[in-house]
């Protein structure tokens, strides 16, 4: 952009592509990206569901041929699980989370054409596509896929005679150093186009929370994963070059990986969960027709979980032989960074007080969000506290506390952002009868799945265990309603199966949806941010022309006016009005 | 996307904002300078704790010293580059011609710094110090080699904002975001050979 002319000139300087591959594969517009990186999350969630689906097969009837896969053998179980959680975290929940939500939303939000850097976001979609693809290609190496946990823990990940999966587990973190450069071009666009993008008007409290969340959670990404990427450096010359940085063997110090991936995989929980909070607050606002209670708190809180969030990595590795003294030190600030959860929470639950709620289906996925994701942070208080950590660590009590932070925030916070934004993206509305019975069909198999998974880690049972036949203290009869272990881990699979066909109504509803559902028009939501001021789905360019913003993010009820809401773009006494 | 929109006419929107405090490219480059001043905390940190819990002594015995003193005078030519640099700063808000000396002079000194670095290596690897030979030669090469591949791409960048400042058509956002990045790349240098040689 000249800076050397006085007012410099806001050009929709691009044309609408008219070829089909500058448009669709090529294109630089902020949509068109979000879409890649949403249909990509989706793909690569069915095949992480797809590994869930067969390794619970496996947990469920050992040794039995599972439908669509075969059988499972001891390294492909590794290999399933390894990936599933790889692929749950880094190619769904960020790239749809952070990077869809983050490229619809912020320029449609702050009411500007397009990303600041719109090259540099096609680059960072590229670069994500590559890094999925690099991830899938291992599969079909020599060896298989790598198994070693997605914590990926030296020696056994930094040594191929260790892991047997020589150039899987490098094909692995190849994929996820690529997938971290990918975020790191996205959330330089993200924070540049926030701050400096703005429509005329907007101050930086007028700003939608949603797009404060994934901006906070770009920040909190870029600050965190600079280590892990040294890290990734290190564990990659120790497989391919014989440096001994982890491996105690040559000298190293497995200990170090896990402060470096920690140190990142910390903040990284935050990285996915803000933008979750953020598509809820805007929903819980629209649905239930309140100013959102306590911007500026919420604001702050987020701010001081972003400072916290740096220093609670340790509580991963208080049975790796840190220091107790330095346990306590972590234990109490894991304890702390629930207040500011816990306080988001009530914060949520008082703008919902005294509204007129609808419960239609994005209000639906928003309030189970805030349902689902409290009981993941309540269990995680025993774990953030060292003394009951050591008991739980490695069982299932763990597998299902950060299921259940990780599944609301991946899951149910996707389809909340989904449904509610839907009509803009596609200008279609969405049939809520047809969402409700996904809703019900996903949320109830849900819990079924991790209700007993908290049972069977309470009673000792370990993680990482491919057949639990030759142990017979985790085979025990009549421990919870009359029924045994093994009925316990066949109710969590059946669950999932029925989970996972309820998934299909989803699909069904899109794609009726798409073909004949009512048009949205500009506004069905009678919402009051920016991107509904744009028709539906928002042409090349997003705004006819660059839109004044007079007012906060969330006035709804306003008592001085007619209709119920009073939309950030409209002037107080005609057009043309300045901020009163 | 599916076309359900007529390609609207392009039209120039008068964007009544001041300009922002700080222009986008400085605002970007900002922002990865953080990450990758975090990329070297994690880097260093790792080091201090290899080499706060080595029994051997740092560097342990039978490894070569570093050259200590040619990598002093190496360091004095980058700081130099740094100040020439800065110099040429100041002299392209006044009169942008008068900036090519003092650019110029800045990217010799940082070739020289690259290139003499790469002589250092060639020695240190004769006499026995390589990826494998320790701890020591592993961190070496590590934390000096990620700074050798960021001199070598900030040399690119000034390379770039050379030739368009020759042709006239250098914006300053985008020499003041060079000169933030080579700032970088001098700034953290010293720390490192601190931490690193001595």
């Amino acid at each position: 952009m000249p800076e050397s002319a006085p007012a410099p000139t806001h050009e929709a300087a691009h044309h609408e592509p008219e070829n089909w591959v500058l448009k669709y594969l090529w294109s630089t517009d902020h949509k068109v990206i979000a879409m890649q990186y949403l249909v990509t999350g989706v793909f690569m969630a069915l095949i992480g569901g797809f590994f869930a689906y067969a390794f619970r097969m496996q947990l469920a009837f050992p040794g039995a041929e599972v439908p669509g896969y075969g059988l499972v053998s001891p390294s492909d179980y590794n290999a399933l699980v390894t990936n599933h959680g790889t692929i749950m975290i880094f190619w769904v929940a960020m790239p749809v989370l952070v990077a869809a939500f983050g490229n619809f939303l912020i320029p449609l939000m702050v009411g500007c054409d397009d990303m600041v850097f719109p090259k540099i976001n096609r680059l960072s979609f590229q670069v994500f596509f590559l890094s999925a693809v690099v991830l899938l290609a291992s599969f079909f190496v020599e060896g298989g896929a790598f198994g070693g946990a997605w914590t990926a823990y030296p020696p056994l990940s930094a040594v191929g005679e260790y892991s047997l999966t020589p150039l899987g587990s490098t094909l692995w973190l190849v994929a996820v150093a690529l997938e971290f450069v990918a975020f790191l071009l996205g959330g330089i666009n993200f924070i540049t186009t926030a701050m400096n993008s703005r429509a005329p008007g907007m101050r930086l409290y007028d700003i939608p929370i949603v797009v404060w969340m994934i901006v906070i959670a770009s920040v909190l990404f870029m600050l965190s994963v600079g280590p892990l990427i040294a890290g990734a450096i290190m564990l990659f010359m120790d497989q391919q070059v014989g440096t001994g940085f982890f491996d105690p063997a040559r000298g190293g110090d497995p200990i170090l990986w896990q402060h470096l991936f920690w140190f990142f995989g910390h903040p990284e929980v935050y990285v996915v969960l803000l933008p979750a909070l953020g598509i809820t607050a805007e929903i819980i606002c629209i649905f239930s027709r309140k100013k959102l209670f306590a911007y500026r708190t919420i604001l702050y809180t987020v701010f001081a979980t972003g400072i916290l969030s740096f220093t609670v990595w340790a509580h991963h590795q208080f049975i790796a032989g840190i220091d107790p003294r330095m346990a306590h030190i972590f234990t109490i600030t894991t304890l702390l960074i629930s207040v500011p959860i816990a306080e988001m929470c009530f914060v949520y639950i008082a703008t919902l007080y005294k509204g007129s709620i609808t419960l239609n289906t994005p209000m639906l996925w928003g309030l189970a969000f805030i349902f689902e994701f409290l009981i993941g942070g309540v269990t995680g208080i025993f774990l953030g506290a060292s003394g009951a950590d050591i008991y739980f660590h490695d069982t299932y009590f763990v597998l299902a506390h950060f299921h259940y932070t990780f599944f609301p925030i991946a899951i149910i916070g996707t389809y909340a952002g989904i449904t509610l934004w839907f009509p803009k993206m596609f200008g279609k509305m969405l049939n809520d009868r047809l969402g409700k019975i996904h809703f019900w069909g996903t949320i109830i198999p849900f819990n079924l799945i991790f209700i007993p998974l908290f049972f069977l880690g309470g009673l000792g049972q370990h993680r990482r265990i491919y057949d639990y036949v030759h142990f017979p203290e985790l085979m025990r009869e009549n421990v919870l309603f009359g029924l045994g272990m093994q009925d316990l881990r066949v109710l969590a699979t059946v669950s999932l199966l029925v989970m996972l066909a309820f998934q299909v109504v989803f699909f069904v509803n899109v794609y009726l949806s798409l073909k004949n559902g009512p048009r949205a028009g500009r506004n069905p939501w009678k919402a009051t941010t920016l991107e509904w001021l744009t028709p539906s789905p928002p042409p090349h360019g997003n705004f006819a022309e660059l839109p004044t913003v007079y007012r906060g993010a969330y006035e709804y009820s306003h008592p001085d006016r007619q209709e119920d809401y009073w939309p950030q773009w409209e002037p107080e006494f005609g057009p043309g009005a300045g901020r009163g | 996307m599916a076309g359900l929109h007529a390609a609207a006419p392009l039209r120039v929107i008068r964007d009544p904002r001041p300009p922002p405090r700080l222009p986008n490219t400085v605002f970007g480059t900002l922002a990865f300078v953080v990450t990758e001043l975090m990329f070297f905390a994690g880097m260093v940190s790792a080091f201090s704790i290899a080499r706060a819990g080595s029994v051997l002594g740092w560097p342990p015995p039978g490894q070569p010293r570093l050259p200590q003193m040619e990598t002093a005078v190496n360091s004095f030519a980058l700081l130099l580059s740094g100040l020439l640099l800065y110099i040429a700063g100041r002299r392209f808000a006044r009169q942008r011609r008068s900036a090519r000396a003092p650019l110029f002079f800045a990217i010799a000194l940082g070739l020289f710094f690259v290139a003499s670095q790469g002589v250092e290596w060639v020695a240190l690897i004769r006499e026995g110090l390589t990826l494998t030979s320790s701890q020591h030669g592993g961190f070496f090469y590590l934390i000096v080699g990620s700074h050798a591949v960021h001199a070598a791409a900030a040399l690119c960048v000034l390379a770039m904002v050379a030739l368009r400042l020759l042709r006239g058509r250098l914006q300053s956002s985008t020499f003041t975001a060079a000169r933030i990045f080579w700032y970088f790349v001098v700034g953290i240098w010293p720390a490192l050979y601190l931490l690193v040689y001595l």
